[in-house]
């Protein structure tokens, strides 16, 4: 009983705690918003919403959830209440699962905002819901874990903050987000390649407007393979670094 | 009375560094058992492996006689921890932090709401429940993280420093609620740097240096077997004899006596065999010595602390300061 009763206890602390706190909540509207705001201004009259539908989807999901798990964790490390978390009698990996689910539903906030705007202001159209309901969870799952694996790197909220830059940004102009990966220079590709956001916005694209450049069979069987390679590789480097 | 605690050759190495080396020693059922030593004697990490925030590099861990050396998570179940810092959520309340430790350790809301009241009862805190930690003064912070380490009735609680950078109330409070504590039954592992705190409230108490466990006895035994000598110190109003005299006249009556004239009107009085105050007294006054006051010295721990380890008490408490 005690597993799952601390399991969402530490969901709701964090839940309360952090993500639905007010600055955080607005984040989730205003940011999509701002994205799809400059799109407009940009392309004017060729304004074409599918065009940059999975692509503020990606964005959204991706900068609120990787900085969001990376610095509430070396805050609380900081401040020392992990230690709570950690002495209390549960499986260190139920306790990191707690905290990784608090920031996928948190993920998935930040995704449905702008598919909510995209769908019913600018009627958008969707090719799968259920694709695009499993590419938002999948890309929250990603950006969740990448937070983690940063948190294990970081020291202070701010190198949280630092780390997490370092990553999104060159993933989200390697990813095919705003140019194709065909259009990259062929030396920069296998970076794409290597990057599980590349394959979560294809997943994105293919639910969203029917094209992809990969299967969506490899993009789910990569998704959930780096998901377990970052899960594992992480909680490795916690019992290593957080239980001296 | 039970053991609930043993560990046998307890060591710890960060590399090369011997942090924790070889230590042994058990903790019994409803004691209060102290853990002293300087900066970097390895209090904490004895503590951090026994509650498992740090990896054991040799020997075992028994709780209850079971050895769970390598099934920490086993042990956490039994075990309270108050950190030598405050570490509870700023953006919760007393009673919102109660609930959700209890919810770390499986108890289903009802228990935890309940379990929450008494203690915010207990530790004076009721009118505090529903504000932000971070509202709290530093003492009831440090009451509220005692109160948090209780919730799910632990058999053993871990207390680093508890009374550690607090004001005197908050510590005389804390001091007797950890008293009522052990006298309703709870098993204390206590480190801290107060030695005036060890002897007040522990049974036992082991001194650490560098990594060791240089003596552990109880609190009585260490201050016995540092009393290498009776003394008596007298305050009198003026003295009109000689210390030489004095002394000649003292060893006529009692022959193994040395007596010392601290200042104008104090005469410390030593003797290495037990000596009555009532004789010296009856004697000095025969002299025309009037006397205001009388006492005797006993040694105390922190005696005995400096005796066994040869480290002065005020360095100890400026090495923590300054920490």
């Amino acid at each position: 009983m005690t597993s799952p009763v601390a399991f969402s206890g530490i969901l709701a602390k964090d839940m309360k705690n952090y993500y639905l706190k007010p600055p955080n909540i607005s984040w989730g509207i205003i940011f999509p918003l701002a994205w799809m705001l400059m799109m407009l201004i940009k392309s004017g009259a060729g304004f074409d919403i599918s065009e940059v539908f999975p692509g503020i989807v990606a964005i959204s999901v991706l900068f609120g959830t990787t900085s969001m798990l990376a610095v509430t964790i070396t805050f609380e490390r900081r401040s020392r209440s992990f230690e709570r978390l950690l002495l209390a009698p549960i499986r260190t990996e139920l306790l990191i699962l707690a905290k990784i689910t608090g920031a996928i539903l948190f993920g998935i906030f930040n995704g449905v905002i702008p598919v909510l705007i995209s769908v019913l202001y600018f009627r958008a159209y969707v090719a799968d819901w259920l694709s695009l309901a499993g590419g938002v969870f999948l890309l929250s799952l990603i950006s969740a874990l990448l937070g983690l694996f940063i948190s294990v790197s970081a020291k202070e909220v701010f190198e949280a903050q630092t780390y997490s830059n370092f990553f999104r940004f060159p993933m989200i102009f390697l990813c095919g987000l705003f140019i194709p990966i065909s259009g990259l220079p062929v030396y920069i590709r296998p970076l794409s390649y290597i990057l599980p956001v590349t394959y979560a916005v294809d997943f994105l694209r293919y639910s969203i407007s029917g094209t992809n450049a990969f299967p969506v069979t490899l993009d789910v069987i990569l998704l959930v393979a780096f998901s377990f390679t970052l899960f594992y590789f992480s909680m490795y480097n916690i019992k290593k670094k957080w239980i001296l | 009375m039970n053991k609930i605690l043993e560990v046998k050759n307890l060591k710890k190495n960060y590399g090369d560094f011997v942090a924790v080396s070889s230590i042994d020693f058990e903790i019994m059922e409803g004691e209060i058992f102290g853990l002293l030593g300087p900066n970097g004697a390895g209090k904490t990490t004895t503590i951090n492996m026994l509650i498992g925030l740090a990896k054991i590099s040799e020997g075992k861990i028994f709780y209850k006689g079971a050895d769970l050396t390598n099934k920490i998570k086993q042990a956490q179940e039994m075990i309270g921890v108050v950190a030598d810092e405050s570490n509870l959520y700023d953006e919760m309340s007393g009673f919102e932090n109660l609930c959700f430790c209890g919810s770390l350790y499986g108890l289903l809301k009802h228990s935890r709401e309940k379990k929450a009241r008494v203690l915010l009862e207990l530790f004076q805190l009721r009118d505090a429940a529903d504000k932000k930690f971070k509202a709290y003064s530093k003492g009831m912070k440090r009451k509220l993280t005692i109160a948090a380490a209780l919730v799910h009735d632990p058999e053993i609680l871990f207390m680093d420093e508890p009374t550690t950078g607090i004001d005197v109330a908050s510590v005389r409070q804390i001091r007797n609620l950890i008293k009522n504590l052990n006298k309703n039954g709870a098993t204390i592992f206590l480190t801290t740097h107060y030695i005036e705190e060890a002897e007040r409230l522990c049974d036992r108490v082991a001194f650490i240096d560098r990594g060791k466990i240089v003596q552990i006895d109880t609190v009585e035994r260490l201050i016995r077997e540092t009393r290498e000598s009776d003394i008596i110190e007298v305050a009198c109003e003026s003295i009109p004899l000689d210390r030489n005299i004095l002394q000649k006249r003292l060893n006529e009556k009692f022959p193994d006596v040395e007596c010392v004239l601290k200042d104008e009107r104090t005469v410390k009085i030593t003797s290495p065999v037990k000596i009555d105050i009532a004789p010296i007294v009856s004697y000095l006054s025969s002299e025309d010595i009037f006397i205001y006051e009388a006492k005797l010295i006993r040694p105390s721990l922190e005696d005995a602390f400096v005796k066994i380890t040869g480290i002065e008490i005020d360095i100890m408490k400026r090495e923590k300061e300054k920490k």
